[in-house]
């Protein structure tokens, strides 16, 4: 039993099980928000992990060859995007200013937060790229005098909120155009917002991953602007 | 794209792999504050406009492409992908409670924030450069 928890093939079967387990729990229950396949997997793994102490390197090697995935997966976010293009025809200013407007947003509010909540400057700092994708959020936070572990983990968490809830939210302020809850969820949880969009519909899809890589870009840009201003960093 | 071999999934993950590549190596040599994977899905949108233009304004038209089916396949489990990572948090699970309140809130305040603004905002947006199409530059 010791000897099969060693395995890394043990826990990439148990990552695939896992992950069918929760695709099988969104159809059972009629697409509940909260029944998403990551958060379902998230959780089993976890708690698998947590219960058989096994070391997350073994879990990490088993898995690697999913995360590479992920690679070829965020270029593939190109086809949705050429396929929905022509929405984008007269939809430049909208487009800009909502991305660097909803940057700057999610920068500062997260920065004035955490600090009006009595949290550490470390930590306060540490929160403000977690709406980029861990690519860009965890060399981010370095370089604003983070800590990029935990902005990986906050990162993933605000991903996973954007799955469940985001959709949700954008319903309650009738925010209907399918371009803007795109634009909205790509910007606030990146590509596991956008995973869970995609699944729903094309358009709001193609417009989240857009916006998450543009998010990437002007976030990149103002972050270290941002860390001057409020004299932080490093 | 064309579709010489008959196993289309391998030729448009090729597509795939090779647009990151050329993008990872992008981001290497000029240090965009980038990630490699995103300069690719950049690449690939332009791979695919100067070769389909066609498809530009036809509602949801479907590529039968190798790339398009690559791509459809990966698109359809990308949570999948996710999960490795998710699992990954666990491991910071007690740093997190250190300071639970404001990670929490700051966390899920700004979250709500961003989301909000820009959803706001752009439908806001959305419909104002609407209507100033249909009415031929007025206002």
């Amino acid at each position: 039993m010791t000897w099969l928890l060693d395995q890394p093939l043990t826990w990439l079967f148990a990552t695939l099980l896992a992950y069918r387990g929760g695709c099988w729990l969104r159809d059972r229950t009629g697409r509940h928000p909260l029944a998403q396949p990551v958060l379902v997997a998230v959780l089993v793994l976890g708690a698998l992990l947590l219960l058989t102490g096994t070391d997350l390197d073994v879990f990490d090697d088993g898995t690697a060859a999913i995360s590479f995935l992920l690679g070829p997966a965020t270029v593939a976010l190109a086809v949705p995007l050429h396929r929905q293009l022509h929405r984008l025809r007269g939809y430049a200013v909208p487009l800009v200013t909502s991305i660097v407007v909803g940057s700057v947003v999610s920068m500062t509010s997260a920065w004035g937060l955490v600090t009006l909540l009595g949290g550490s400057e470390r930590l306060a700092w540490t929160m403000t790229p977690k709406a980029t994708t861990a690519a860009v959020s965890i060399p981010l936070s370095e370089t604003v005098g983070g800590v990029p572990a935990l902005t990986a983990a906050l990162t993933i968490l605000a991903g996973i909120l954007g799955a469940v809830a985001g959709p949700t939210v954008l319903t309650w302020l009738r925010v209907r155009d399918a371009r803007a809850r795109g634009l909205a969820v790509g910007a606030a949880s990146h590509g596991i917002g956008t995973a869970r969009v995609l699944g729903d519909d094309e358009v709001t899809g193609a417009f989240s991953g857009l916006s998450m890589g543009l998010t990437a870009v002007v976030t990149s840009l103002l972050l270290p602007v941002l860390a001057l201003v409020l004299g932080g960093g490093a | 794209m064309p579709d010489s071999v008959d196993v289309p999934f391998l030729t448009g993950l090729t597509w795939l792999l090779g647009c990151q590549l050329v993008g990872t190596l992008l981001v290497h040599l000029t240090d965009l504050p980038v990630p490699g994977p995103v300069v690719g899905m950049l690449l690939l949108l332009l791979v695919l406009r100067l070769r389909h233009p066609s498809e530009d304004g036809s509602p949801a038209g479907r590529g039968e492409g190798s790339v398009h089916v690559a791509a459809d396949a990966l698109l359809a489990h990308l949570q999948l992908f996710f999960v490795p990572a998710g699992v990954g948090v666990v491991a910071y699970l007690g740093l997190l409670r250190a300071d639970a309140v404001p990670v929490l809130a700051g966390l899920v305040g700004s979250w709500l924030a961003g989301l909000v603004a820009v959803g706001l905002l752009a439908q806001l947006l959305g419909r104002r450069s609407a209507r100033r199409g249909q009415g031929g530059g007025a206002a």
